[in-house]
C-alpha cells in the first residue's frame, strides 16, 4: 500500500466534454435540432393521489386549435405497461390512479406552449380512495411490494442475552429529489418500416428500448435508443427515464410525427419518483468492551405507488446495514411499502445510505446512553481481513481501519478535538461539532446477471479509433474513462480516440450506467475488444519485421520490438493490416467473474469488491438562529489506483454534498392527501454554493490490490455520498453542546427547523 | 418594436414584450447554449448578461433569461454563452476546464456567463465578489469545490485589470471578443435612434418591472399581457438623500440598493443583509416596489422597510397619494391600492446615527438564494438608556407582511433589559398567527421569531445580554 499527496488536478486527463461544455456546445436532448413536423408532448396528470376514474372528457383539448391529438391507455396498441422488475406500472392509467401526477393522458400539439395550456382543458372524475403517504401505514395494512427480505448473522436472540447494553429505538431519513439540473426529456423519430429512433437522456437505454417495444408490441429491433449525454442523472433516469421516452415513441406510432417531450421542472418535480424515505427500528446490543454482538432492524421502505426499483433498492439497504463494521450477530428485516407518491427510485448509493443511516444512529444512540464516544465504539468494530458480511461474502482487501487510522493520523483529531472544545467553552452563541463517518460500499450489481457489458471498436483505416460502450455518460466522466482505456491499450495519443454516443444498434442488451459499475464493466469491455484488434496488429507487424507477435508492444503510436523502437508507426501498421483484409473492429465482452448470490438462503459474495473510506466533518451551529455551516469534511478514500484522479475527485466532492444535502436541507414534504408541498426550486433547497464545507480535504488512499476494478481504479460514484451522513451527526453533536437536555429524534433530514427546535427542547439554562 | 443587441447582432423583432428572453433566443434565435433549468430564477441555468448604457458608461449585470420579458431588452446588449465564444477559450472557460469544474455540463454555461459578467466588474478584483458574482447558479455534479478552485484562478489573472478601460484590457487578454469594445457606440446609437417606450399604457396594461415574480406566478399567461414596462423608466429609478429623508424610486433593484453609497452609509451591515436576499441576478432583476405590491407575508425588503417605517407614494397616472407601508397590507394580497395606482417612490426618515439601532435578520432552509421560513427587522433609538422609538416587522407569521404594532408599541418609554426583551416575546407571540406550510411548522415559526425577536437585541446590545440571561 502507497498514499500519495492529493493530486493537483491538472495532472490528469481533463474530461473530454469540458471544452464543449464550457461553451455551451454539448448537445442535450432540448438542443438537438427538431425535425420539421415535429409535434409537442404534454401528460395530463391525475390530480388526485388515489382514486377510480370514472370518467375522463378530452373533447375539448382535442378542439383547441394547434392540438393534433390526445391520447389514452386505449390507444397503446401492445401492453400498457413499463413496470422494469414487477408489471405494476402502467404507461398510461386506465381504471386507477395510484399517485398525484399520475400520466391519464397525453396530448401531442404543433407547439410546446398550445400543448401544456391544452392540458388544463382534460376533466377527469375520480372516485377517491383512501391515500397513505406513510410506510408503515402501509405495512400495517399489508401493501407490501414483492418479498419481504430478511438477511441473518449469527444467532441475535442468544446474543442479545449476552449484552451488557442493549438499546432499541427508532430512525427516519427523508427522500431527495434528484434535481439533475436537466429535466427529464425525449425526442423520438419516425423511420421507415415503422421503426422508431429515440433520443433519450436516460441512464438505461436497454429499458427504453425494451419497454417501448413492449407497449407497442413490436420488437426491440425496430426500436432504436441513442444517447449522447444528459445533463445529470443520479439515478433518476435509470428507470425513470423509460415512461418520457415510451410516451414519445407512442405518440409517434399513433401519429406517423416526430414527438418532443421535455419536461417543465414542475411537473419533473411533481411525476417523477425519487430517493426512498424509509422509517426503521433498531436493536443494538454491545458488551462491556463496547463491541457490537448483536444488531437487528426492520426497514420500511417507502416505495411510492409502484415497484420501480424499489425491490433491488430494499435489498441493497440490507447489504450495508452494517456499514464498515463487523457484527457477528444480525438480523435485518425489509419491507417495501406501497404509498401514493410517485414511485420512488434509484438515487446515488440506491438504499445502501438509508441503512447506514440507522447503524450508526444505534451506535450513536448506544454511546450517548453508555456515556462514551461515539468514536470509541465505532472504532472497536470496524471490518477486518476474514470477517463476514451478514450476506456471507468473506472481507477481503480490508481498508477499513487502514483508512480510519490514516484520518486520524493525518488530520490530527486530537487536535481538532481539542480546538472545538475550546471553541464551545468561549461561547455562548455558537457551538461546534464533529462526527466521524467510516463507510464500506459494494461495487456490482447485486443482481448478478446484470454485471456485464460489451464494446465496439472500430479502428479506421487511417489510424483514428472509434469506440462504442453501452455506458451513459452523465457528468460522471466515464466517456473519459472509455477514452483513456481505449488510447492506452492500443498505445495511441487520446486525440485519435473518439468515443461515440450511447445506442443501442451499436451495443445491445446492455444494463444501465449505475451502481458505481459502468467504468469497471465496460471499461473492460472496451479492454476486450482492444485485446482482440491488437492481437491482428501484433501478428501483421511480426510478420512485417520478422519477429514473434508476442514481441510487438504499440506505444506512443509507434511499434517496438522487444522494448526498442521501430520505425513503423501506428498509421502504417493500421494501413498495412487494412490492406491484408484484416478485421480492424472488435465486439469486446466482459462479465464480472467471481460474484454469485443466493436469494433463497440471502446468501453469497455478490460484489466484485468494496469501497473503503473515513471523513471527519465539523459543524458550527448558530445556536439562536438554528443555522449552521460545515468547517470541513477530512476524506480518506480507498481509490484503489485512480486512473483519474481529477475526475476521482470531482466524483468525490460532488458524491458528499449529495449527501450532505440530503442529511441536511433537502426536504420532501407531501401532505396528507400526497400532494407534494416542497415542489418546486423555491421550495425543495439544494446546496448552494455557501452552503458547501468552507474545506474539503480528499486524501487518495492508493491501494493496489482490486484486480477487478478497471486498471485497479476503484468504483467511485456512489460511495463518498454516504460521507454526507456524518454531517448529520455533526450537527447534531453541535446541538447537543448547547443543549444536553435535548431529545431530538433520529429524524433526517436534520434542517435549520429541527435545529431549532432541538435547541430549545428542555432547554434549561 | 422591441430592438436590442443580442451578442454581436442588432435584434428587431415584433414578438410580444411578455415573452422571455430565455424563450426568444433558445427558440427564435437557436441559441442553445443557454439552457432550461428550473424557469423560476431558482437554479441560474439561464442566465444571461445584460449590458446598458447610463450617462455613457456601459455596465452588465446578469440576469436569470426565463424571468425576463423581451420587452426589459429593449436599447440593451444581451449576452449569451454564444457571444463570450472565441476560436480559444476565454481565460474563464480554460479555469472552469482546467479545474474540472464541470461534469454533466448543464450548469456550467450559467456560471461561465456570471464569471464572465464578474470579469467586467468595476470594481477591484476579489474572491469574494467573485464567488458573490455566482450565488445564483446552481450545480448539483461537483460540490462545488473545482468551481471554487477555478475561480481562485480567475481573480488570480484579472489581478492587475485596468479599471480604467476594462473591457479594452478584457479583449486584448483574450477573456472577450473583441466586438465587445465597439458596444457602447452601438448602444449610443441605439438609444438615440429607437423609441424609448416599448410599454403599452393601455389601461388594462399590467405593470411589470423586473418579472422576478410575475414570470414565476403567471408563466403561461404572461406572454399573453399587454405590459407596461417600468423597469427602466428613469425617474423611477433614483436613490437619493433631502431633508433627513432617503427617497428610493420603485424600480430600484436590490441590487441597487445593496450597492447604494447613500444605503450603505445609512446601513452598515447592508451588504451582509442584501447577502440574504435571493442571488446576483434576481437581485438585479426585482425591483423594490415589485416586492411591496406582490405582498408576499415573507417579502424580505418589504419587512425591511416596515421597521423603517417607511411611506410610499402611489401614482394613478393624474394624483399622488402617500401611505405608510404599514397600511398599504390589508389581507392576504390585498393592498390599499386602487387598480390604476402604481408605486413610484418609497421613503423614510433617516435614522440618527446616535443611539439608533437597526437590525434586519431572516432564517430559511438554506441560508442564501431561498425565500425565508421567518424574517424581521427591527429600529431601536434610546435616549438616556430609554427607548424612545421602536419599530419591530416580521414576515412568515401571518397572512401579510406585519408590522408588530403592539410589540413595537410596548417598547416605548422602557429600559433594556434581558426581562424586557422576555416580555416582548410575550407580547409577539400574541400579535402572530403562523400557518405551517414547506417553509416550516406554526410552531417552528412561533419558535424562530422569538429567537429573531432575541437576535435582534443580543445583535444590538451584546455587552448586556446573552442568550442564558434572555431565557431565564
Amino acid at each position: 500500500m502507497t498514499t500519495n499527496k492529493t493530486p493537483q488536478s491538472k495532472h490528469s486527463m481533463k474530461n473530454i466534454d469540458s471544452n464543449n461544455h464550457v461553451q455551451g456546445k454539448s448537445i442535450y436532448v432540448d438542443d438537438v435540432p427538431t425535425v420539421r413536423g415535429t409535434l409537442y408532448a404534454c401528460v395530463f396528470g391525475s390530480p388526485i393521489a388515489h382514486g377510480v376514474i370514472k370518467n375522463l372528457d378530452t373533447s375539448k383539448a382535442t378542439e383547441i386549435e394547434g392540438v393534433h391529438s390526445v391520447l389514452t391507455y386505449k390507444d397503446v396498441p401492445g401492453e400498457n405497461q413499463i413496470g422494469g422488475i414487477i408489471p405494476d406500472e402502467p404507461l398510461l392509467a386506465e381504471h386507477h390512479v395510484h399517485f398525484q401526477g399520475q400520466p391519464i393522458a397525453l396530448v401531442l400539439a404543433e407547439d410546446e406552449k398550445t400543448a401544456q395550456a391544452a392540458v388544463h382543458h382534460i376533466q377527469v372524475d375520480i372516485d377517491p380512495l383512501p391515500i397513505i403517504t406513510n410506510p408503515r401505514e402501509a405495512h400495517a395494512n399489508g401493501d407490501i411490494i414483492g418479498a419481504v427480505r430478511t438477511f441473518t448473522l449469527g444467532d441475535t436472540k442468544t446474543a442479545f442475552e449476552k449484552c451488557k447494553y442493549i438499546f432499541e429505538g427508532k430512525a427516519e431519513s427523508g427522500g431527495q429529489e434528484h434535481l439533475y439540473l436537466e429535466t427529464q426529456g425525449a425526442y423520438a423519430q419516425p423511420q421507415e418500416n415503422g421503426n422508431i429512433r429515440i433520443i433519450s437522456s436516460t441512464q438505461g437505454p436497454t429499458a427504453v428500448q425494451r419497454m417501448t417495444a413492449r407497449m407497442l408490441g413490436i420488437p426491440m429491433h425496430k426500436i432504436e435508443i441513442d444517447v449522447t449525454r444528459l445533463g445529470g442523472g443520479f439515478g433518476g433516469k435509470e428507470d425513470q427515464a423509460t415512461l418520457w421516452a415510451a410516451l414519445t415513441a407512442f405518440g409517434v406510432y399513433c401519429t406517423g410525427r416526430p414527438v418532443k417531450y421535455i419536461l417543465h421542472r414542475l411537473e419533473d418535480l411533481k411525476m417523477t419518483g425519487k430517493r426512498h424515505p424509509y422509517s426503521s427500528d433498531y436493536k443494538i446490543g454491545l458488551d462491556e468492551n463496547l463491541k457490537i454482538i448483536a444488531f437487528e432492524a426492520q426497514y420500511y421502505q417507502d416505495a411510492g405507488a409502484s415497484a420501480d426499483l424499489s425491490p433491488a433498492i430494499l435489498e441493497r439497504t440490507l447489504f450495508h446495514c452494517t456499514n464498515s463494521y463487523f457484527i457477528p450477530n444480525v438480523l435485518a428485516t425489509a419491507y417495501s411499502c406501497r404509498t401514493n407518491t410517485p414511485p420512488n427510485t434509484a438515487f446515488r448509493g440506491f438504499g445502501g445510505p438509508q441503512g447506514m443511516y440507522v447503524i450508526e444512529v444505534a451506535i450513536d444512540r448506544a454511546a450517548s446512553e453508555i456515556g462514551v464516544s461515539t468514536i470509541d465504539i465505532q472504532r472497536k468494530n470496524l471490518l477486518q481481513e476474514g470477517s463476514e458480511f451478514p450476506y456471507g461474502q468473506i472481507v477481503a482487501n480490508c481498508e477499513a481501519v487502514s483508512c480510519w487510522d490514516d484520518a486520524i493520523s493525518r488530520y490530527d483529531l486530537a487536535n481538532i478535538q481539542a480546538e472545538i472544545e475550546d471553541f464551545n467553552h468561549k461561547n455562548v452563541h455558537l457551538k461546534k461539532g464533529l462526527a466521524l463517518m467510516p463507510i464500506c460500499f459494494g461495487i456490482s450489481f447485486t443482481n448478478t446477471q446484470m454485471n456485464n457489458a460489451r464494446a465496439l471498436v472500430h479502428v479506421y483505416s487511417d489510424g483514428s479509433v472509434g469506440v462504442s460502450t453501452g455506458a451513459v455518460e452523465m457528468g460522471q466522466g466515464v466517456n473519459t474513462k472509455m477514452l483513456q482505456v481505449a488510447a492506452f491499450m492500443l498505445g495511441v495519443n487520446p486525440e485519435r480516440v473518439k468515443i461515440e454516443t450511447t445506442n443501442t444498434t451499436r451495443v445491445a442488451n446492455t444494463s444501465p450506467s449505475a451502481a458505481s459499475a459502468t467504468a469497471d464493466l465496460n471499461g473492460k469491455a472496451v479492454k476486450d475488444a482492444c485485446n482482440q484488434i491488437l492481437a491482428r496488429l501484433q501478428r501483421i507487424a511480426a510478420d512485417m519485421l520478422g519477429v514473434q507477435p508476442e514481441d510487438i508492444i504499440l506505444k506512443d503510436e509507434i511499434v517496438f520490438v522487444n522494448g526498442k523502437a521501430t520505425d513503423i508507426t501506428w498509421v502504417q501498421l493500421v494501413h498495412k493490416t487494412f490492406m491484408r483484409r484484416e478485421n480492424l473492429s472488435a465486439k469486446g465482452h466482459y462479465a464480472t467473474p467471481k460474484i454469485h448470490f443466493d436469494k433463497t438462503k440471502e446468501k453469497g459474495h455478490p460484489f466484485a469488491y468494496h469501497v473503503y473510506g473515513t471523513a471527519i466533518t465539523v459543524a458550527t451551529v448558530d445556536c439562536i438562529r438554528g443555522r449552521y455551516d460545515f468547517d470541513c469534511v477530512k476524506i480518506v478514500h480507498d481509490f484503489g489506483t485512480s486512473m483519474n484522479r481529477i475526475i476521482d475527485l470531482g466524483q468525490t466532492e460532488g458524491g458528499l454534498v449529495q449527501g450532505i444535502g440530503w442529511m441536511t436541507m433537502e426536504e420532501l414534504l407531501y401532505n396528507e392527501e400526497g400532494r407534494l408541498l416542497s415542489n418546486a426550486l423555491s421550495t425543495y433547497k439544494i446546496p448552494d454554493i455557501y452552503a458547501v464545507p468552507k474545506e474539503i480535504d480528499v486524501h487518495f488512499l492508493n491501494t493496489d490490490n482490486s484486480n477487478l476494478a478497471i486498471f485497479k481504479s476503484k468504483a467511485v460514484g456512489e460511495p463518498p455520498l454516504m460521507y454526507g451522513i456524518g454531517a448529520y451527526f455533526a450537527v447534531r453533536n453541535a446541538v447537543k453542546a448547547f443543549n444536553p437536555n435535548t431529545q431530538m429524534a433520529f429524524s433526517a433530514p436534520i434542517t435549520p427547523e429541527k435545529v431549532l427546535m432541538g435547541l430549545y427542547d428542555n432547554k434549561t439554562v | 418594436m422591441i430592438e436590442f443587441i443580442l451578442n454581436d447582432k442588432k435584434i428587431t423583432t415584433q414578438e410580444v414584450s411578455g415573452t422571455t428572453v430565455l424563450d426568444f433566443i433558445r427558440y427564435h434565435q437557436h441559441l442553445t447554449g443557454t439552457k432550461i433549468g428550473c424557469r423560476e430564477g431558482d437554479c441560474g441555468a439561464c442566465t444571461v448578461l445584460v449590458g446598458r448604457l447610463e450617462e455613457g458608461q456601459l455596465s452588465y449585470q446578469s440576469m436569470t433569461s426565463c424571468l425576463m420579458p423581451l420587452g426589459n431588452t429593449h436599447g440593451k446588449h444581451i449576452v449569451t454563452i454564444e457571444g463570450l465564444n472565441m476560436k480559444e477559450l476565454s481565460p474563464v472557460q480554460q479555469a472552469m476546464v482546467d479545474e474540472g469544474g464541470t461534469q454533466c455540463g448543464f450548469c456550467t454555461v450559467g456560471f461561465i456567463v456570471s464569471l464572465s459578467g464578474y470579469t467586467l466588474s468595476q470594481s477591484k478584483p476579489s474572491y469574494r465578489d467573485a464567488i458573490a458574482a455566482i450565488d445564483g447558479n446552481i450545480c448539483r455534479c461537483t460540490g462545488y469545490k473545482s468551481i471554487e478552485r477555478a475561480t481562485e484562478n480567475i481573480v488570480i489573472g484579472l489581478k492587475n485589470k485596468d479599471l480604467s478601460d476594462r473591457i479594452t484590457w478584457l479583449v486584448e487578454r483574450g477573456y472577450l471578443p473583441s466586438y465587445f469594445k465597439t458596444i457602447t457606440e452601438r448602444l449610443a446609437a441605439l438609444n438615440k435612434a429607437i423609441s424609448k417606450k416599448i410599454s403599452s399604457k393601455e389601461k388594462d396594461a399590467i405593470i411589470v418591472g423586473g418579472g422576478t415574480d410575475l414570470f414565476v406566478q403567471k408563466a403561461e399567461e404572461m406572454p399573453q399581457h399587454t405590459i407596461n414596462h417600468l423597469f427602466d423608466e428613469m425617474y423611477l429609478n433614483k436613490i437619493y438623500e433631502k431633508d433627513g429623508k432617503c427617497y428610493i424610486g420603485a424600480a430600484c433593484t436590490a441590487e441597487d440598493l445593496r450597492s447604494s453609497s447613500i444605503m450603505n452609509n445609512i446601513f452598515l451591515k447592508m451588504y451582509e443583509y442584501a447577502k440574504l436576499v435571493s442571488s446576483t441576478p434576481i437581485r438585479n432583476m426585482g425591483t423594490i416596489a415589485g416586492n411591496f405590491v406582490n405582498a408576499s407575508p415573507i417579502g424580505d425588503l418589504t419587512i425591511f422597510f416596515l421597521a423603517l417605517d417607511a411611506t410610499i407614494i402611489l401614482n394613478n397616472g393624474i394624483t399622488k397619494r402617500a401611505i405608510q407601508l404599514k397600511d398599504f397590507y390589508q389581507g392576504y394580497k390585498q393592498l390599499e391600492k386602487q387598480k390604476e395606482e402604481h408605486i413610484e417612490q418609497v421613503y423614510f426618515e433617516i435614522p440618527s446615527k446616535n443611539n439608533t439601532y437597526f437590525n434586519f435578520e431572516k432564517v430559511c432552509k438554506r441560508t442564501h438564494l431561498d425565500i425565508a421560513s421567518v424574517n424581521s427587522a427591527c429600529l431601536l433609538e434610546i435616549k438616556n438608556g430609554i427607548i424612545i422609538k421602536a419599530h419591530l416587522s416580521a414576515g412568515g407569521i401571518g397572512p401579510i407582511p406585519t408590522y408588530l404594532i403592539e410589540s413595537s408599541a410596548f417598547l416605548l418609554g422602557k429600559e433594556v433589559s434581558p426581562d424586557l426583551v422576555r416580555e416582548l416575546n410575550q407580547v409577539v407571540q400574541t400579535e402572530i398567527s403562523p400557518i405551517s406550510d414547506a417553509r416550516g411548522t406554526k410552531e417552528y415559526k412561533r419558535l424562530l421569531l422569538r429567537q429573531l425577536v432575541y437576535a435582534h437585541f443580543l445583535t444590538f446590545f451584546p455587552q448586556k445580554l446573552n442568550i442564558h440571561l434572555v431565557l431565564e
